[in-house]
């Protein structure tokens, strides 16, 4: 082992503490997006890493990428050695991804060397070996004291010397040399026929770390794979990742960036329902979150999803629409029913559909064609409609592992994506077919309720992450003017909706009327007999009256006729000549 | 070819050969050549040793990959012979010395 002999860079080594503790394999990271997380930290340190796959495949390129990020980025020199390209071809190349080769070689962080044999040039006329090869080799790693080589592609030693076998001795002392210098090494091989590898047979003296690179077409659709079908010493990911050329260099799309740690947004996204913003709030999704939306058939998801669409296409940002259920021309005059204009979005370049069958080609080719249109277009939301069509052409862990690189993907970008879901009839509401939930931070759910003879759409929010939801259930009810949202009918320990609920608020009406009558009616009851009463009232005052006045009368008149009496009196005692003093006291006294 | 000169003149045979420090099959290749010189190019030639041990920069410009490397720089065109030239049948047919 080298490593011990020359102390390794940037990687730290975990020394065995005790006997027998496992000493973790050194790693060289590649730089490269996504192959560092299959490879759990990048290539072998100080081993030479075999590179096969057929022509086209970005082999030079992943090599390509390997040394200029290491000289770029990870302060380790690089040596390529070419074979099939010369260095002019190889810079304007690679130029296009923004490395620039010519000031690397000049700030001796890389030296570039082209090594080209002609078979018809060469007389071979007795023994001899690659020491030539050696030595070009090591006074370019000495020159710029690289920590990592390239040999593209080696093999094409094979077509131009004669001599198989002093070829592959010499090739064994080669990759022992390398090994020796502690340099870490990246070989490239042409795939060979019938499942080899390479086509020499390099493997045999590469064998720490191979990589398989691979260009397929299916289906009319090409997809580029990257396998790590070996690493000795260490665990890696062993599936086939779809991996992709862009502007950057090579992609290759793990499960998923196992960081998780995309910075999040504080700003908040609109539902485009207003009463399903005030459910969340008032402000609707976080921006950049993934929502889940689920339920059952023509429960209204595409509506739900629409409206955010709708709403992100409103302020004059891009939105991207994955259906693959339905052509563009039929979700546009679908929603032009519910009043969501989304022609106007295409035709002013915010909204973009992308449709197509999930069927027409596999997993990865949807991840690729997402990643292609979001690197290209960057809208800030993603809807994917439905993704429960996915199932079809993957199981369903497959699928998972599909979203859960989307849902990473855009997340990383701060894209707010929504999913729709079909639930199967049958099948447990708060279950999604994917169990994709946990990777969801809202979940919608929509809920078809049967009763008095109709389905009504209920809607209510699952979950939210970071916000104080409601709880409650809305009814939910697509009208000529977009998405409304009601408040279901809750009494009486009973929830109601639709026409059910109508008519429950009717009969709560005319009960209400009713009592509002009985009571006015008693009112007017009340009244009626006080006024009864204060006529009764009335008419015994006024024969009170009556009375008295009856009374006073009687009185005058006793009076009267006293008076008249005493006066007849005196006048017959005074015809009488009775006693004159009594009669005098008496009429005195009237 | 009937001119015996020492010094390279136009019509002299310009050669390189690459070694990679003087090892036995260095040396043998090397004797090989001034042999095969002296026989058939009568002293019209100049043969330049270049090890590469010592200036490993000159393996870029001439491609050298094996070595030994003989080198035909004159007459062009350009021919190289890889070995220890041992087989002289074959080094006369690499240097166009013996037709094809």
């Amino acid at each position: 082992m080298t490593k011990q002999s020359k102390p390794v860079r940037r990687t730290p080594e975990i020394r065995p503490d005790k006997a027998g503790a496992l000493k973790s394999l050194a790693k060289c990271p590649t730089g490269i997006r996504g192959l560092d997380d299959v490879t759990e930290g990048g290539l072998p340190r100080g081993r030479a890493t075999l590179v096969s796959g057929g022509a086209g495949c970005g082999k030079t390129l992943l090599a390509m990428e390997f040394v200029v990020r290491g000289a770029r980025d990870f302060g380790e020199p690089g040596v390529f050695m070419a074979f099939e390209e010369t260095e002019a071809e190889l810079a304007s190349n690679v130029a296009s991804l923004g490395f620039d080769l010519p000031s690397l070689i000049r700030r001796r962080k890389l030296a570039v060397d082209y090594v080209r044999i002609e078979r018809s040039e060469i007389e071979e006329t007795g023994e001899y070996d690659l020491e030539g090869l050696f030595v070009r080799l090591g006074s370019m790693i000495d020159e710029v004291h690289a920590k990592r080589v390239v040999l593209d592609t080696i093999e094409s030693l094979f077509s131009s010397l004669p001599n198989e076998g002093i070829l592959r001795a010499e090739l064994r002392r080669l990759f022992r040399w390398l090994k020796d210098r502690g340099v870490t090494a990246v070989i490239t091989a042409e795939q060979g026929r019938e499942g080899q590898l390479t086509r020499y047979g390099l493997e045999e003296y590469v064998s720490d770390c191979v990589i398989v690179l691979d260009h397929r077409v299916n289906n009319q659709v090409a997809t580029r794979r990257l396998r790590v079908v070996k690493y000795r010493g260490s665990k890696h990911g062993t599936n086939e990742y779809p991996t992709m050329i862009d502007e950057h260099g090579l992609n290759v799309l793990p499960i998923t960036s196992l960081g998780l740690c995309h910075d999040v947004s504080a700003r908040r996204v609109s539902t485009g329902v207003e009463r399903l913003d005030t459910m969340m709030t008032g402000k609707g999704y976080w921006e950049g979150s993934s929502i889940l939306v689920s339920g059952t058939a023509g429960a209204g998801k595409t509506s739900i999803a629409t409206a955010l669409v709708d709403g992100v296409c409103r302020r004059g940002e891009r939105c991207l629409f994955f259906s693959f259920e339905e052509s563009p021309d039929q979700i546009v005059r679908n929603m032009a029913s519910i009043g969501f204009d989304l022609n106007r979005h295409v035709r002013s370049g915010c909204l973009q559909f992308h449709t197509v069958r999930p069927t027409l080609y596999g997993l990865e080719n949807h991840l690729v064609t997402l990643h292609e249109i979001v690197d290209r277009w960057h809208p800030r939301a993603v809807v994917m409609d439905p993704i429960t069509g996915l199932t079809s052409i993957g199981e369903p862990g497959e699928v998972k592992s599909m979203l859960m690189r989307v849902v990473d993907y855009l997340k990383s970008r701060n894209i707010t994506t929504l999913f729709t879901s079909l639930t199967e009839g049958g099948a447990a509401l708060e279950k999604t077919d994917i169990s994709i939930s946990s990777l969801m931070d809202t979940w919608l759910l929509l809920r078809m309720v049967e009763s008095a003879g109709e389905r009504n759409r209920i809607l209510y929010v699952l979950k939210s992450r970071g916000m104080a939801h409601s709880n409650q259930m809305r009814e939910f009810m697509l009208t000529d003017h977009g998405i409304k949202l009601t408040d279901v009918y809750v009494g009486r320990g009973e929830v109601y909706t639709g026409s059910a609920r109508a008519i429950q608020e009717s009969h709560d009406r005319a009960d209400a009327l009713a009592a509002d009558q009985a009571s006015q009616r008693r009112m007017r009851e009340i009244t009626h007999e006080q006024l009864a009463l204060e006529a009764q009232v009335r008419t015994l005052q006024s024969r009170l009256a009556e009375l008295r006045q009856e009374m006073t009368m009687a009185a005058k008149q006793e009076q009267e006729r006293d008076a008249a009496a005493r006066h007849d009196t005196r006048g017959l005692a005074r015809v009488r000549k009775a006693d004159s003093d009594r009669a005098q006291e008496e009429g005195s006294d009237t | 070819m009937t001119k015996a000169a020492s010094s390279p003149k136009p019509g002299t045979w310009d050669l390189k050969l690459y070694i990679a420090g003087y090892t036995p099959r260095a040396v043998k290749a090397l004797e090989n050549l001034k042999q095969l010189c002296e026989e058939h190019l009568h002293g019209a030639y100049s043969i330049e040793v270049v090890d590469l041990l010592r200036n490993p920069r000159l393996a870029r410009g001439d491609q050298i990959v094996a070595v030994p490397t003989l080198v035909r720089k004159l007459p062009v065109p350009v021919r190289k012979i890889i070995g220890d030239l041992s087989n002289r049948e074959r080094v006369l047919v690499g240097l166009d010395l013996r037709p094809r």
